[in-house]
C-alpha cells in the first residue's frame, strides 16, 4: 500500500484580535490506498482546520497556510493557486468532503438533484440527461427510497439522516480517490449514525476509495478506522494502528480520553476519571508541551524542555511525550 | 436506592399534544402527539434516566413535569400533590423545589449577566436571603460548590469556558435548594474530557447532604447508564421500557432498546471487530401521524400482524422491569 495523500509539516495560522493563533502546528500524516483513517481530538484541537487547509478552503484573511506540503498524485496541492483550475479539479472530484451539518452545507433553494448534477456536469462533463440519470443511481446507492421522485425534492423535504445520505451521494458522485468526512454523523441520532457509517464503510470498500474520518467519538474510531491520529492543541500527539493505540496508548492525553469515557460494556464505576483542567488557549501556547498543565505524569523535564515531537514507540506507533508512561501506569 | 423509598415524583398518563392550526381562524387540523400517555415514578434521591432519539418527546416530558409547557392531560404528583391543579401563586412557591438544568451553556446564559447575578437570581425571586451580605455569602457558597472560584463572580459568560458555563448553570439550578432537578442534556455540548468532570460533579452533589433527585434527559446511552439508577427508554412519545440501569444494559427486552444499545460503538477495536449491530430500517415516523398499534412496528425486526393492531401496554415482565411489547 502506498499513500495517496501525504501531508508534511502543515502549519496554519489565524490572525485574531487577541494575537496569532497557530491552529495547526507542524502536522504530518498520510492516508494509504483503501484505508480508513481516523483523526480524533476535541473542539479547537485543529482536526478540522487541518483538513480544510489541505483542501485550501481556509478563509484568507484571517487564516493563512504558513508552511507544509500536501502530496497527492505526485503533486503538492499547497502549491496550487487557491481558486485556480488545478485546485478546483481536485476539490470535489478527486478529493471530496462530507461535512457535519448537512442542512448548512446544502443549498436550500436548489433541489437535491440539481446539486448532485452540478458536480457531475462540472467534473465529468455529463449532459443534463446523463447527470440526471446518474443522480438517481447515486441516491439509490445510498439508500434513499423512491429516488426517481426524491431527486426533485428540496433539502428541507429530507430528514436529517436523508440529507446526510444525500451529502454522501454527492461526496461519492465523481468516484474520488479520497473522501474526507468531518464529523459526518455528529448531528444525527445513534441509530442513524450506525446505519450511515456502515453504509459509508461498505461504499468505501466497494468503490476502492480511502476515507479520512474526523471525529471526537472514540467508539466510532474503534469500529471503523484502521489507523488513528490523536490531535491536541494543533499538534498530533499520538499516531498508530487503531488496535495498538487502544490497547497500549502512550500519550497521557490519549490515556486520559480513554479513561474518562463511561463504557456500555463495562461494569459501572462510581466515579469517572476525568482529565482535569481546561484545554489550552491557542493564542498563548506555552513553549513546553501543551498538555503539561493537565498531565498527571508531568515532571520537571516536561516544563523545561520544548514541546516534544513524535517519536516511535512501536511499529508504526509514535507518541509526542518526553516520558515513557507505560512504566508509570498501573 | 431501596424500593421502599416514597416516590418524590409520580407522573400518570401524561399527554402533551401540540395543536397544528391552519387558516385565518387558526382552525385546529391535527395534534402533534409529542408525549402520549407516559407514566413513571421517581423516588427520593434516585436518578431516573430518560433516553431516546430526537423527537421522541423526552424534552417535552421534562418541560411538562415543571409545567413550563402545560400538559394536555394526566397528573404530575410531586410529594403526593397534583401540581397540574395548582394555581399560579401556589405553583410559584413550589417551583423553588424543582429546577431545570439546560443543555447548551452557550445559549442558556444571558451574555450580559454576570455569574453572580445568574446564580443569585433564584435567591431574589424566592426571597431566600434577607441582607446583601447573606446574599453574597450564599452566591459564593454556590459557586464554590460547583468548583468555581467566587472571585470570578463578576465575569460575564463569554469569559468562561463551556465546562465552566455549565457549572454556572448547575449552581443556578441548585440556588433555590430544590428537591428535584430536571437535567435536559446537561453535558451534550461539552468536550469529552470535560464531560467526565461535570458528571462527577453532578454525582457528588447528589451524594452530598442535600440528597438531590434527578430526572436526567439525554441521548448518550453510556452516560445515562453511568449516572442513572433506573432508565426509561422513549420512542415516538411513549415509554417502551423501564428498568434498573444495569439490567437494561444486560438484558434489554424491547426490540427498540436492543437496536439503540447495539448502535453505540464501544471504544475497543477488538470488541468492535466481532460485534454485529442491529441496523434499523426506515425513519422515525412523524408524531403528527403515528402508526397504528405499536409505534415501533414499521421498523421492528420482530413485528407481526398483531403489532399493527394492538397498542402494547407497559407491563411488568419481571419485578422492576416494564416493557411495552406484545412479543416479549
Amino acid at each position: 500500500m502506498s499513500p495517496i495523500l501525504e501531508v508534511k509539516n502543515l502549519r496554519t495560522v489565524f490572525k485574531t484580535e487577541s494575537g496569532n493563533v497557530t491552529a495547526v502546528d507542524g502536522v504530518s500524516y498520510h492516508v494509504n490506498e483503501q484505508e480508513i483513517v481516523g483523526v480524533v481530538g476535541e473542539s479547537g484541537s485543529g482536526k478540522s482546520v487541518t483538513q480544510l487547509s489541505v483542501m485550501q478552503l481556509i478563509p484568507n484573511p484571517p487564516g493563512r497556510i504558513e508552511g507544509g506540503e500536501a502530496w497527492f498524485e505526485g503533486k503538492n496541492l499547497l502549491e496550487y493557486e487557491r481558486n485556480g483550475k488545478e485546485m478546483r479539479a481536485v476539490r470535489g472530484a478527486k478529493i471530496s468532503m462530507i461535512f457535519q451539518e448537512p442542512m448548512t452545507s446544502l443549498n436550500p433553494v436548489l433541489t437535491i438533484g440539481q446539486q448532485l448534477m452540478e458536480t457531475l456536469q462540472l467534473h465529468k462533463g455529463m449532459s443534463t440527461a446523463q447527470a440526471h440519470k446518474r443522480a438517481i443511481e447515486l441516491l439509490a446507492m445510498v439508500g434513499i427510497p423512491a429516488p426517481e421522485s426524491r431527486v426533485n425534492d428540496y433539502p428541507h423535504q429530507f430528514s436529517g439522516g436523508m440529507r446526510q445520505r444525500a451529502m454522501i451521494a454527492m461526496g461519492l458522485s465523481c468516484e474520488p480517490r479520497l473522501i474526507i468526512a468531518d464529523e459526518p454523523t455528529t448531528a444525527l441520532d445513534v441509530t442513524t449514525q450506525a446505519v450511515l457509517l456502515e453504509l459509508m464503510r461498505n461504499l468505501v470498500r466497494r468503490l476502492n476509495t480511502s476515507l479520512l474520518l474526523v471525529t471526537h467519538n472514540l467508539g466510532v474510531v474503534a469500529r471503523y478506522c484502521d489507523r488513528v491520529y490523536v490531535m491536541y492543541a494543533g499538534r498530533i500527539v499520538e499516531e498508530g494502528p487503531t488496535r495498538e493505540i487502544f490497547a497500549n496508548p502512550r500519550h497521557p492525553y490519549t490515556v486520559g480520553l480513554l479513561k474518562s469515557m463511561p463504557r456500555l460494556d463495562q461494569p459501572r464505576q462510581h466515579r469517572l476519571l476525568p482529565i482535569e483542567g481546561l484545554p489550552p488557549n491557542l493564542v498563548n501556547l506555552p513553549p513546553h508541551c501543551a498538555f503539561l498543565p493537565r498531565c498527571p505524569y508531568g515532571t520537571e523535564l516536561c516544563s523545561t524542555s520544548p514541546a516534544p515531537g513524535l517519536a516511535a514507540v512501536g511499529a508504526q506507533h509514535a507518541a509526542a511525550c518526553h516520558l515513557n508512561i507505560e512504566e508509570s501506569r498501573t | 436506592m431501596s424500593a421502599e423509598t416514597a416516590p418524590l415524583l409520580e407522573v400518570r398518563n401524561l399527554k402533551m399534544y401540540f395543536p397544528v392550526t391552519r387558516g385565518i381562524f387558526r382552525r385546529k387540523v391535527a395534534d402533534v402527539k409529542a408525549v402520549d400517555d407516559v407514566s413513571f415514578t421517581v423516588r427520593t434521591g434516585e436518578t431516573l434516566g430518560l433516553v431516546g432519539e430526537s423527537g421522541c418527546g423526552k424534552t417535552s416530558v421534562g418541560r411538562g413535569i415543571l409545567r413550563l409547557v402545560e400538559p394536555s392531560a394526566g397528573e404530575v404528583l410531586f410529594e403526593g400533590q397534583d401540581i397540574l391543579k395548582l394555581g399560579p401563586t401556589q405553583m410559584r412557591k413550589l417551583r423553588r423545589q424543582m429546577s431545570l438544568m439546560f443543555q447548551d451553556p452557550y445559549a442558556s446564559l444571558d451574555p450580559r449577566q454576570n455569574a453572580a447575578s445568574v446564580v443569585g437570581e433564584p435567591l431574589v425571586i424566592h426571597g431566600m436571603t434577607h441582607s446583601a451580605s447573606e446574599y453574597e455569602d450564599r452566591v459564593a457558597h454556590l459557586l464554590r460548590r460547583v468548583g468555581l472560584d467566587p472571585a470570578m463572580a463578576n465575569r460575564v459568560p463569554h469569559e468562561f469556558s463551556g465546562g465552566q458555563r455549565q457549572r454556572i448553570g448547575i449552581a443556578r439550578a441548585l440556588a433555590s435548594d430544590p428537591k428535584l432537578v430536571v437535567c435536559d442534556e446537561p453535558i451534550s455540548a461539552l468536550d469529552v474530557s470535560i464531560q467526565a468532570q461535570v458528571i462527577n460533579l453532578m454525582k457528588e452533589l447528589q451524594d452530598g447532604a442535600d440528597g438531590l433527585t434527578y430526572v436526567f434527559i439525554a441521548h448518550d446511552l453510556s452516560v445515562v447508564r453511568h449516572i442513572s439508577d433506573r432508565v426509561a427508554v422513549m420512542y415516538l412519545g411513549h415509554i417502551v421500557e423501564v428498568t434498573d440501569a444495569d439490567r437494561l444494559y444486560e438484558n434489554p427486552l424491547h426490540p427498540y432498546t436492543r437496536a439503540l444499545l447495539s448502535a453505540v460503538p464501544i471504544p475497543d477495536p477488538v470488541i468492535e471487530a466481532s460485534r454485529d449491530i442491529i441496523l434499523l430500517e426506515g425513519e422515525v415516523p412523524s408524531p403528527l401521524n403515528p402508526p397504528s398499534g405499536c409505534p415501533f412496528h414499521p421498523r421492528c425486526p420482530m413485528a407481526t400482524a398483531d403489532c399493527k393492531a394492538i397498542s402494547p401496554a407497559l407491563d411488568e415482565v419481571e419485578p422492576g422491569h416494564q416493557v411495552a411489547c406484545i412479543r416479549v
